[in-house]
């Protein structure tokens, strides 16, 4: 087995330990610290499978972003002092049931699939640099092919953020 | 050239994908039925990211799971807000009290 292979498996226990662990854990405090090591985990395989550019993103966005967010979440919405915040959990067994019926059905999926791998790359793409990493590539494909997409993703986000300041602001006539 | 097979990623993805389905059908605290819908994001960039080798050039799968994280922020951005109004209004954020109607 090659070392490559032994750390995807290595951080692919990581991850789905620690999410099983964010599921099965009441404190809502460690159920947002098993989400930051499964975060960092899926950075990990993200460089494992060339994504550079997206494992750099996802530890800017999600690790030093979404986990802050939540962790203020949790600190915020607290009521009784000096107690760790709990989080009841209803419908056990039934949700596993249909989780574990839907696992099956994604599994057999999966496995019995037909992947059809195109032969040969496109023309289009035959005029990039051959490159080690995929930075260059997605900066020329975000300003060509993709601009309208990253146009509509930067306004959205504005709009988000626009709305998220709105909807937490006090409200001052009354 | 050493690659990682098609199949476990597949596979792993699809498990995260299941444990953050059981987070939100499970959990009743409304910021744990966020973080699985954190989880199902980052599943689906799994399956993005790992299908985008099949053809590495055009960079497809990488862009769109960036565009993916973009939604997530902006998404977790919004819901936290209205997490934290309705702590305000309700002084709870169990999604079962929340729901039987405590106001009025």
């Amino acid at each position: 087995m090659n070392p490559v292979l032994l750390l995807f498996y290595v951080f692919g226990l990581m991850a789905v330990g620690a999410a099983a662990f964010m599921v099965a854990t009441k404190n809502v405090l460690y159920a947002a610290f098993g989400l930051l090591i499964t975060l960092l985990s899926l950075a990990a395989i993200f460089i494992l499978l060339f994504a550079d550019f997206v494992a750099v993103a996802q530890l800017m966005i999600y690790v030093g972003g979404v986990v802050v967010l939540i962790l203020f979440g949790v600190m915020l919405s607290n009521q009784v002092q000096g107690k760790a915040v709990q989080s009841e959990s209803v419908n056990r067994w039934s949700g596993s049931l249909v989780v574990l019926t839907l696992f099956g059905g994604l599994a057999y999926l999966i496995l019995s699939a037909n992947y059809l791998v195109p032969a040969a790359p496109l023309a289009s793409a035959g005029d990039l640099p051959e490159t080690k990493t995929s930075i260059i590539t997605i900066g020329i494909r975000l300003i060509t092919n993709f601009a309208l997409p990253f146009e509509v993703a930067s306004l959205i986000l504005l709009i988000a953020l626009m709305g998220a300041a709105y909807i937490s602001t006090e409200e001052k006539h009354d | 050239m050493t690659n990682i097979p098609l199949i476990p990623v597949l596979l792993l993805g699809a498990v995260l994908f299941c444990l953050g389905l059981l987070a939100v059908i499970t959990k009743r605290h409304a910021i744990v039925v966020l973080m699985g819908i954190e989880l199902i994001f980052n599943a689906a960039n799994l399956n993005l990211v790992a299908f985008n080798r099949l053809q590495p050039d055009l960079m497809q799968g990488q862009i769109f799971s960036v565009f993916v994280m973009v939604i997530a922020a902006a998404e977790s951005a919004v819901a936290l807000a209205i997490i934290l109004k309705v702590y305000q209004y309700f002084k709870t954020v169990n999604l079962d009290q929340i729901g039987s109607g405590t106001d009025t």
